[in-house]
């Protein structure tokens, strides 16, 4: 069972990115739940998303300590990060969080993802950056799997939009940091 | 030779009404104007909270007995459910301009295509007497004992003059039980709001200005003379929309 | 039939329309308002009907109608929504009219919260409306639970002639998972020979009526109404067991509570805790005679809910005092976490032990 916390501003597309991994998940013949912040966390700036993959049924659908935190504003960093799992993973929008986590018991990750998408004419995707910079170290979705199941949501009519995914995902998943 | 005969649309139940209510009446208008069009097996009435809430029982058309005011609503689910039905509400002036404003005022709103029988009596006369919306200034209620004062009562609603605002109401009209010759006009305005009905125009309602002796304290002579003294001067009979003439004009 | 990845509210809207819905009337409320809007999208395109009424009270009464014609008809709120809506549900159950009524509970009192809250459970169960009443309250603990129980709730209505509330939560409401339309049986019903439809000229009129001013007939109609609430009682009461078999504690949790429930006993499990769970599915009827069995062969009970304990009070009906009972609960808007579950199981278990 891996459990996901995905945080940040409102428009960021967190809620996004939390659907993709989940959507993923059920394609990939797996348990999955996402439940959107709908508690107190819904103040203070941070909009986020609770996503759970696992192979049995799933329990509780909330992610108090998550396995992967995806931070991408700072209230998000400090509210959640000091929360992460045991040999959990921190997923940092470094371009928004100066912060560096002190924690060695965690994986700490860091990608200037809305720095990059502004670079490459990408305004707006930094989540699905962030997303194809998790593909590259994880190993719970092929790269093309994934893609194909994000880009299956997507009407072909919006041809534009797909290939601004797949070269946001591209970008993250080759990111060297 | 049959001279008089009741309307196939009223069942045999006698009616419950006090003497003199002008209730019985604008029933059978009703009942004559469905025999007339021959939509009994068509028809759907609506009864609301208040001396005709056992209309149900007297027409033979399928009935529903609706909640305190919330005739329209009910009517506006029945409608909905089944456009190719005639579907009319048969309400007084509480349940209608009071509990129920909202959703009369919404039926006008939206043009449900329902025909509204609207008695006004001016007062509540199944629970005995007390101050309705439509009850006159100055007029005696056991709840306006004094007379109704606007300054603490607050006024008298037309409703026919407010629902003639709304661009869904395809036909308001006010008429009155006082004469022979009102009641034929009555008769006319019941029928036209099954007809503006039939043509889906919108909200047909026809405000019947009625008697109640027993709550008025007053024979029903008396009554009747009241209506026409006092009643029909503040709630001034007539047509206060209709779509068809614009059409014709 | 693949899944889909979708919120327990658009799943209702959908299920609804699967279960041949064409009718719903409802008011903007939050968290329920996804229903409305997946149905406003929907509707048209199955030639059906979504109205936005004027207030809860007029849409409750729009059911009333509908319902009243033998048609399929659906409305859903939140809490504030259905106190507006009881006085016409009350009507609904002494009309006898079979509908589908929602109710994705907030925290209250008064306009409360937006937050997942189960505090409506005494509304649902015990007060929906004055009079002698009951309606079918089912709870769902999954999206997927939601898609099939929506669609039963259809059913079970027009068998028993009687409202029938899916008792949600905001969580249950927002929450995706994946869902298919698949796991329904529709039932045989009756034929609605009732309804005011419309005589056609060719049968005595039908009266649509929950007023009945003689005693006498009120009280008959009344007993005839319960004996049908046996029968419910009788078959179609439903649960889920977990892990209860050799429970020293059973959890007794719905819905959204249930699921945090069933995390937190499979953390005592490992932590060497025999714990269980016990899901009401159907609240009223309450799965009384379960609980009554259970009570003869676990230690204790443990009933987690959102609010200040309600369905308790039916935990504690059930289980006669035969053994303790207890209560964990967060209200206003609150979720417990597992831990928090489960420091509670613990508390209780180390008590017991020191106890024995």
């Amino acid at each position: 069972m891996v459990s996901i916390l995905l945080s940040g501003f409102g428009g960021q597309g967190i809620l996004f990115a939390g659907k993709q991994l989940a959507n993923a998940g059920m394609l990939a013949g797996k348990e999955v739940t996402w439940l959107p912040s709908y508690g107190p966390e819904m103040r203070g700036g941070t909009a986020n998303c609770s996503v759970i993959i696992s192979d049995d049924p799933i329990g509780s659908p909330l992610v108090n300590t998550p396995d992967l935190l995806v931070a991408m504003n700072l209230p998000s960093f400090e509210k959640f990060e000091p929360r992460i799992a045991k040999g959990g993973t921190l997923l940092c929008d470094s371009s928004l969080v100066s912060a560096k986590s002190t924690r060695t018991d965690i994986d700490c990750r860091y990608i200037p993802a809305t720095a990059l998408a502004d670079e490459h004419g990408l305004r707006g995707m930094a989540n699905v950056i962030m997303l194809g910079y998790f593909l590259s170290f994880n190993n719970l979705f092929d790269f093309d799997f994934f893609l194909d199941a994000m880009c299956a949501k997507i009407p072909a009519s919006k041809a534009a939009l797909i290939e601004a995914n797949k070269k946001a995902l591209k970008l993250g998943y080759e990111y060297k940091g | 030779m049959i001279v008089f005969e009741k309307p196939h649309a009223l069942t045999d139940t006698p009616f419950h009404y006090c003497p003199g209510c002008t209730h019985g009446i604008v029933h059978r208008l009703v009942a004559e104007a469905i025999d007339e069009m021959g939509i009994e097996g068509q028809t759907i009435g609506v009864a609301p909270v208040g001396c005709s809430v056992f209309s149900y029982n007297y027409f033979n058309c399928d009935m529903i007995e609706a909640p305190h005011g919330r005739a329209p609503a009910v009517a506006t689910g029945v409608k909905r459910a089944r456009p190719d039905r005639f579907v009319f509400t048969y309400q007084g002036d509480g349940d209608l301009a009071a509990i129920g404003t909202a959703e009369t005022v919404h039926v006008g709103a939206r043009g449900e295509n329902i025909t509204i029988i609207f008695i006004n009596n001016a007062i509540y006369g199944m629970t005995g007497g007390q101050m309705a919306p439509t009850t006159l200034p100055g007029q005696v209620a056991t709840t306006t004992p004094y007379g109704r004062d606007p300054k603490i009562h607050g006024n008298p609603v037309r409703v026919c003059e407010m629902l003639s605002t709304l661009s869904g109401t395809a036909y308001a009209e006010r008429v009155s039980m006082d004469s022979v010759a009102h009641i034929k006009q009555a008769k006319r305005a019941i029928r036209k709001a099954f007809e503006v009905q039939k043509a889906g125009l919108g909200l047909s309602i026809v405000e019947v200005l009625s008697t109640c002796p027993t709550n008025w304290g007053k024979t029903p002579q008396e009554a009747l003379e009241w209506l026409k003294t006092d009643m029909i001067p503040y709630y001034p009979l007539g047509v206060y929309k209709d779509v068809t003439a614009k059409e014709a004009e | 039939m693949a899944k889909s990845l979708m919120k327990g509210n658009e799943v209702i809207a959908e299920a609804a329309i699967r279960a041949g819905c064409r009718l719903y009337f409802g008011y903007p409320i939050t968290p329920q308002t996804e229903i409305s809007e997946t149905l406003a999208k929907r509707m048209p395109k199955v030639d059906g009907l979504c109205l936005q009424a004027e207030s809860e009270i007029a849409a409750v009464n729009m059911v009333l109608g509908a319902a009243s014609t033998g048609a399929r008809v659906l409305t859903s709120s939140s809490s504030p929504g259905l106190s507006l809506k009881s006085e016409g549900i009350s009507y609904l159950v002494g009309s006898d009219l079979p509908c589908v009524i929602v109710n994705v509970q907030r925290g209250g009192p008064g306009l409360g919260g937006i937050q997942p809250s189960q505090a409506d459970y005494y509304q649902a169960t015990r007060a929906m409306g004055h009079g002698d009443m009951h309606l079918i309250v089912l709870a769902p603990a999954s999206v997927q639970e939601i898609g099939d129980m929506t669609q039963e709730a259809f059913d079970l209505a027009d068998q028993y002639r009687t409202p029938v509330m899916i008792l949600s939560d905001g969580a249950m409401g927002q929450m995706m998972e994946p869902v298919d339309f698949e796991g329904h049986t529709p039932r045989e019903l009756p034929e609605k020979d009732w309804a005011a439809c419309g005589t056609e000229g060719k049968r005595r009129h039908n009266i649509v009526n929950s007023l009945y001013i003689e005693p006498d007939v009120l009280e008959k109609i009344v007993k005839e109404r319960f004996e049908r609430y046996d029968a419910i009682a009788e078959n179609e009461v439903r649960y889920e067991d977990y892990l209860t078999d050799d429970a020293d504690i059973v959890l007794v949790a719905y819905g959204i509570t249930a699921r945090i429930a069933k995390s937190a006993v499979n953390a005592c499990r490992k932590a060497g805790i025999k714990a269980g769970l016990m899901r009401p599915i159907t609240l009223w009827p309450f799965p009384e005679k379960h609980l009554a069995e259970l009570a003869e062969k676990t230690r204790a009970f443990l009933t987690v809910e959102l609010s200040m304990g309600q369905m308790v009070d039916d935990v504690r009906l059930a289980v006669e005092h035969r053994v303790p009972v207890h209560f964990y609960g967060r209200t206003g808007g609150m979720m417990p976490s597992v831990d928090e579950v489960a420091a509670e199981i613990t508390k209780i278990y180390e008590s017991m032990k020191k106890e024995a």
